[in-house]
Formats: structure tokens, C-alpha cells, sequence
């Protein structure tokens, strides 16, 4: 609302503020309101953020044209793709890519997710040989343990069922 | 095909508000991403490689809940106008869309007139499931897809890592492949001036937001959309938990920050959101962007009860169907921008009057 409007605390600058912007300081708590212009300069953005593009952060992790001494020189053996198609688009090419540049995988999504260990659903393939079924147990002992924990009695049941059916003499 | 008859209803079913916080919250969505095991990504397949993975795909889903209720729409057999339809549904992405160079062969998307579930086929990745539904519902939404997850994946190989987990074309969607979002209005954070410290907030705790239409699109009519960044490391549950608990918070800083507007700007909120309604209700050409800056007005003074009509819903309904592809289908043939204007200020007039006739869901 106009009327509530305030002055950008800015240095010398009268603009509307747009930014409320609160920062903490060995635990000294300071409050400036900001034009979109000034908040820009002090690195505050009031747009979207971009979307992750996966070829920039390779780039940025490994400049062009300097490869890596860790960065793969293979290509896929299913699909034809080298590492440097993916470091320009950022897409894999088939699934067996993941093995083929299996450590920079690792790396890349570490620092993309902090991790790279799958905790989710464990896919039970449709002709499962017995490591699966194993695993996929887990899974579902770890999805029970959790739907327990935040008393989600009805997901819990479900889980239980399951579990069961999978079981030796399930 | 008669694509009009064909997608007449699909992607409706979310417009009837009829879930918790529909006023604020007016949609959620899961997807999650999958491939196949032993295909090439969309990108690297040919059009014949993509033709099996959709014939693959489609006969998986003769055993799943979706058979005899989803029809499968193929984007090559499909007018421009049709498919421009579904991306004004929120049901596909640009992409798939094909709109400026035209579709590839075997990009199809599976979807049924009852059910807020659909996938999409060859869009990045082979599949996406998704689910949208009204108002604030993560685990119901996460809960629809996992099932229907569960029923192709008895039929179907999908590309899985022990370590990595399911596999997908960019390294942004492997291990769960889910991502969910919830679409918000946030009109009184943002007249208040709270929302970018509340869209701080937000991307400090691995949610990201973006506008209407997803990647890419800009934020109009005060509506954000709030999603989960990462999905590697966290459960399914995990992830959709935390956006529920995030997206509450959010709801609960709109609800606050509008008492505020009510408290210390009454007089001056009354009077925009009733101007709003005066445009909308006897304008004679309108914008889209103008519309949906209207809308934004006319939603908030719904949900403070400051104008005792129009529903939720209705104005869900127009913020759909009055784009230009839904307007484009309603008079039967291409429209100039000045038509496209008028048709669209004639098109919310009526409705406000009480004279749109719903294809879906309970009206009001």
C-alpha cells in the first residue's frame, strides 16, 4: 500500500523500498529496507532464482577446455555420449552413463543433493532375484520405522502388508 | 481425433477448491520421474526409439488402475490449439508441447477425465507421473502417484542404481525423482512487503519457487509456486513432508500479514479489491496479465469475505479457461490479439454474471 510505503535506507537514494532485509551479526540483529536497486548491489535478488543448470555448475566445477585430471575420457558404451556432451548440456544420454562416469557422478551429486546415497523407495524389479527382494525389504522396514514415528498408523498398515508378502513364507 | 470432445474435462478436477486452504493453497502436485532400463534418454532416441518406449509404456498400463479409464494422446495427432489447451492446464510442459518446431513422434501424454492422476510419456524423462489436486494436499498427491509407481513398475524395468536410486535424464531429479509443489497466492506478503524475506526463508530450507507455469515462468497475480530442490539423500515422505510443513508456515505468515492489511489498511484494501471486481465484471477488453492482476485483487477480498461473490472456484475457472488457446477452442477458430481481448473480458463478465456453464466439478 502506497501509503505504508518506506524510503529506501540506501546512501542517498529516495526510491520505494521493496526489500525488508534483516541481517544477524554476532548475534546483533540489524534491519534496512531496500530498493530493488540497492538490494541488487548488496546481492539480494527479488526475482525468481534461475533453475539449476546442470551445464553451468560443470562448467563452474571444471572450466572449459582445462580438462580435469579426474574428469572420465570414456564414452558410453550404450549410448555414445562423452563426458563432454554432458558437461555442455548437462543431460545424461541412458542410464548406463551413471557407470560409465560413475565417480564424477558421485561428485556432481554430492554437490548437487549433499548426497549421494538413495534413502527413497526401493525398486523391486518385476523378475526380482533374491538381493532385491532383500533390499527391498529394508526399504520397507525403513518406511515403517518412519510411518510409526509420525504416527501414520494407515501407511503403517500398508507397510506391514507388504513387508509380509515379501517375507520367506509370505 | 476430435481434440475438443477428447480433452474437454481433463485437468479440471483441481478448479473445484475443495480442499484444505483452497483460498491460498489453490493447487498441489508430486511427479516423479522414471526410465526405462535398456533405452536410450528422450533426447539421445530416435523417433522410432521413441515410439516403443511409448507402445511399452502405454500396453504397462493395461494392468494398472488407469486401465479403461485414461486415453492415451499422442502430441503428432494433436492441433497446436489442443496441445496449447493442456499446457493452459497445467497437464504438460512446454516442451512436450512441441509448440514452435512441433511435436516428436511418441510424446504422448495418458490422462482420464476422473482421476487428477496422468503421465506423461518421452517428455525429459520416459515417464512422469504426476498428480494434481485442489488445495493443500502433499501425501494425498504423493500417495497417487506411488500407487500407480507401484502398478507400472510390476510391468515395467525402470533404470535404478543401488547407491544412486532411480535414474533419470539430468542429475537434478535422480534418487526419489519426485518433485512437489504447491501453487500459492500470497497477495498479503507481497503488499506488506514480507515476501522476499519469506522467499529467503524458503530457499534456505531446499525449496525453491518459481511462477505460474514452472520453470522459467514469471511470478503474475501474486501467485508462487513452492517446490522441494533437491531430490537425493530424503525419503519420498521425508520430502513431501517437509514442503507440507514449510508451505503451512508460508500459509500461516499470508493469513497473518493479511490481518495486518485489514488492521492498519482497511479502507485502502476494501477499495482495490472492489475496484477489481468492478474492472473484471464490466471490462470490455482485458489482458491476461491484467486479468490475472485482477484476479489476485478479487481472490483476496473472496477469502477475507470483503465480497461475498464469486466462489473459489469460479475464479480457479476463469484464471484457466479464459487463456488464449481456451478461448481460441470455446469460439472454434484463431483469434487476433484485440479479439483474444474482448473474448476473454466478454468471457469473465458472463461468468461473474452467473451465466458459464461448467464442464466440471460442483460450481456453485
Amino acid at each position: 500500500m502506497s501509503e505504508a510505503q518506506r524510503e529506501c535506507d540506501g546512501p542517498d537514494c529516495g526510491n520505494p523500498a521493496v526489500v525488508h532485509w534483516t541481517q544477524v551479526v554476532n548475534n546483533e540483529s540489524s534491519t534496512q529496507y531496500l530498493c530493488k536497486e540497492c538490494a541488487a548491489a548488496k546481492g539480494i535478488s527479488t526475482e525468481p532464482p534461475a533453475d539449476l543448470d546442470v551445464s553451468d555448475f560443470l562448467a563452474q566445477l571444471e572450466p572449459k577446455g582445462s580438462r580435469a585430471p579426474s574428469e572420465p575420457s570414456e564414452t558410453c558404451s550404450f549410448c555414445s555420449l562423452t563426458f563432454e556432451d554432458f558437461r555442455n548440456t548437462g543431460r545424461l544420454g541412458c542410464s548406463h552413463c551413471f557407470t560409465t562416469f560413475d565417480a564424477s557422478m558421485r561428485r556432481l551429486l554430492k554437490r548437487i543433493h549433499g548426497s549421494s546415497q538413495h534413502v527413497g523407495k526401493v525398486y523391486l524389479p518385476p523378475d526380482p532375484a533374491a538381493a532385491d527382494i532383500d533390499r527391498r525389504l529394508d526399504g520397507l522396514r525403513r518406511s515403517l520405522r518412519r510411518a510409526i514415528e509420525v504416527e501414520d498408523f494407515e501407511r503403517a498398515a500398508l507397510l506391514r502388508d507388504e513387508i509380509r508378502e515379501h517375507e520367506p513364507g509370505g | 481425433m476430435d481434440d475438443a470432445a477428447a480433452i474437454f474435462d481433463f485437468g479440471l478436477g483441481w478448479l473445484d477448491a475443495d480442499g484444505p486452504d483452497s483460498d491460498i493453497v489453490l493447487s498441489t502436485r508430486v511427479r516423479l520421474a522414471r526410465n526405462l532400463q535398456g533405452h536410450p534418454y528422450v533426447a539421445k532416441a530416435s523417433d522410432g526409439q521413441r515410439e516403443v518406449i511409448c507402445r511399452t509404456v502405454s500396453r504397462a498400463f493395461a494392468n494398472t488402475s488407469m486401465h479403461g479409464r485414461a486415453v492415451l494422446l499422442r502430441m503428432t495427432e494433436m492441433s497446436e490449439r489442443a496441445r496449447t489447451v493442456l499446457l493452459e492446464r497445467r497437464l504438460i510442459s512446454r516442451e512436450i508441447a512441441g509448440l514452435r518446431r512441433g511435436p516428436d513422434g511418441g510424446v504422448a501424454v495418458a490422462i482420464s477425465g476422473d482421476s487428477p492422476v496422468s503421465v506423461l510419456i518421452n517428455e525429459e524423462d520416459h515417464l512422469r507421473l504426476q498428480s494434481l489436486v485442489a488445495g493443500l494436499r502433499v501425501a494425498d498427491a504423493w500417495g497417487m502417484v506411488d500407487r500407480l509407481d507401484e502398478e507400472l513398475g510390476r510391468g515395467l524395468h525402470f533404470a535404478y542404481h543401488h547407491e544412486f536410486g532411480y535414474l533419470t535424464c539430468c542429475p537434478t531429479n535422480v534418487g526419489t525423482g519426485l518433485r512437489a509443489s504447491a501453487l500459492l497466492h500470497l497477495p498479503g506478503l507481497v503488499l506488506t512487503k514480507e515476501i522476499a524475506r519469506a522467499l529467503q526463508g524458503i530457499s534456505e530450507v531446499g525449496l525453491t519457487f518459481r511462477g505460474l507455469h514452472g520453470e522459467g515462468s514469471e511470478v503474475v497475480g501474486n501467485f508462487f509456486q513452492i517446490s522441494n530442490q533437491t531430490t537425493l539423500g530424503q525419503s519420498e515422505e521425508d520430502l513431501v513432508e517437509h514442503l507440507a510443513r514449510i508451505v503451512t508456515t508460508v500459509l500461516e505468515k499470508e493469513r497473518r500479514a493479511r490481518q495486518v492489511l485489514l488492521r492498519d489498511a482497511g479502507p485502502v484494501t476494501e477499495d482495490k479489491i472492489w475496484r477489481a471486481y468492478g474492472l473484471l465484471r464490466y471490462a470490455r477488453a482485458l489482458e491476461y496479465e491484467e486479468l490475472m492482476n485482477l484476479l489476485s485483487g478479487v481472490r483476496l477480498g473472496v477469502s477475507l469475505e470483503l465480497l461475498p461473490s464469486p466462489s473459489i472456484y469460479l475464479l480457479n475457472r476463469i484464471m484457466i479457461l479464459s487463456q488464449a488457446a481456451h478461448l481460441e477452442e470455446a469460439a472454434g477458430r484463431a483469434l487476433t490479439s484485440p479479439e483474444r481481448r474482448a473474448h476473454r473480458a466478454e468471457y469473465v463478465r458472463r461468468v461473474l454474471a452467473g451465466g458459464d456453464a461448467p464442464t466440471s466439478g460442483s460450481g456453485d
